[in-house]
């Protein structure tokens, strides 16, 4: 059965807690990581590798350059 | 035909460290390049490394950690019988670097190979050399691991620039009753080889940083256990990790993933940067200079970088 918007939302912003330090409260789906949160490239690996563990999603590193905000990144694991 | 049987075990008898004498600071880096040092702190955990200059070559730098190791063994030049140096960054590919190493180090007429396993050519030459001795071809060991990377680096490009310093390290390996160097595990992943490479003779070193980042933080930490398993050692065993210094947040992600509690970890990246080869010898020979590990303890080392290569082998350190 597919995540809802609000499953991957909650489940990215633990990862991006667990990461980086920014509470989880704070990864909402208009936000983006470089301008908004302040996530470096380094740390957007990261949540990529840990978003696969927890969702079961693959994203490569020629997909993470273009998912820009939390919605990009929700989208992409719903897709 | 015969076979030789060599010693039942090998053992580092002594590491030695060398880096050249010009601190370059990322403030430094700032006046000339798009870069600060808070943006490299906080992406590769560097503050300062060392540069040699057009005077002092990639054989200058291995002499002088090989000098120093072999000083620390009490043994002499004439003890040693094979000399192994792990490079990637010569010059030029003609002549080795071994056999010139050895002969400026009055070592008379030894085997003489080098070793181009990248980042990870210590772990590789390590691994030769406790085989050679327990094989029966070398008796005494001088492996060397030098890089002067400065040569292959674009110091305009601030991807690559801020990462990378010049140095050395070496170890004397010899012959021991028990094993102190142990089985090695290594392999390599020749699909992901663009991901770091100099292009062609007239090229720079360029890195797919994202790329390596992902397989270094997700692909080494089940090597790591390996080389313990391969060893009869666990990882809470250990009384220090060595892992290749290729960035500290690499470092510290293979470290938690590893759980090794009690060891202590070489975070020698700080002050010397990204040495390549030359970054595990070098890390170990100063925790040793600085009493920060026992001797007697087990050491971790884990070598990884371009091919891509890896191994790692459980030490007893000296």
């Amino acid at each position: 059965m597919a995540l809802t918007e609000q499953e991957i939302l909650a489940g990215l912003g633990k990862i991006i807690n667990e990461i980086t330090g920014i509470p989880a409260a704070e990864v909402t789906p208009e936000k983006s990581f470089v301008d908004d949160l302040d996530i470096d490239s380094l740390s957007m690996v990261e949540i990529a590798v840990a978003a696969q563990d927890e969702f079961g999603v693959e994203i490569p590193d020629d997909q993470l350059k273009n998912l820009k905000t939390v919605k990009d990144v929700i989208n992409f694991i719903q897709s | 035909m015969r076979q030789i049987q060599g010693a039942p075990g090998a053992r580092v008898l002594a590491f030695g460290g060398y880096q050249p004498a010009n601190v370059v600071t990322n403030e430094h880096l700032a006046k000339t390049m798009d870069t600060s040092d808070e943006w490299i702190r906080t992406r590769v955990g560097i503050v300062e490394r060392r540069i040699a200059g057009p005077e002092e070559s990639e054989v200058d730098l291995a002499v002088q950690a090989g000098g120093k190791a072999l000083a620390a063994s009490g043994l002499s030049a004439s003890d040693i019988d094979l000399v192994i140096v792990a490079t990637c960054t010569l010059e030029t590919q003609i002549p080795n670097a071994a056999s010139r190493v050895a002969h400026r180090l009055g070592i008379d007429a030894p085997g003489a190979f080098d070793v181009n396993a990248a980042c990870a050519g210590f772990c590789y030459a390590l691994s030769a050399a406790a085989d050679a001795i327990r094989g029966g071809s070398a008796t005494h060991v001088l492996v060397v691991a030098a890089e002067k990377l400065s040569q292959w680096v674009d110091w305009t490009d601030r991807t690559t620039a801020v990462i990378f310093g010049d140095g050395a390290g070496a170890a004397v390996v010899g012959p021991s009753d028990t094993p102190g160097i142990g089985p090695v595990a290594w392999g390599s992943v020749g699909e992901k080889a663009d991901a770091i490479k100099v292009k062609d003779r007239n090229s720079f070193l360029q890195q797919e940083g994202q790329a390596v980042f992902r397989w270094a933080t997700t692909a080494l930490h089940p090597v790591a256990r390996r080389a313990c398993e391969r060893a009869g050692v666990r990882p809470e065993d250990l009384a220090a990790f060595v892992p290749h210094q290729a960035n500290l947040r690499i470092i510290e992600a293979i470290a938690r993933k590893l759980g090794a509690e009690k060891a202590v970890i070489a975070k020698d990246i700080v002050l010397s940067g990204n040495t390549s080869a030359a970054s595990i010898p070098l890390a170990l020979s100063r925790m040793i200079e600085r009493g920060e590990v026992p001797s007697g303890g087990l050491a971790l080392l884990l070598g990884f970088g371009a091919g891509l290569t890896y191994a790692g082998q459980v030490i007893e350190i000296p």
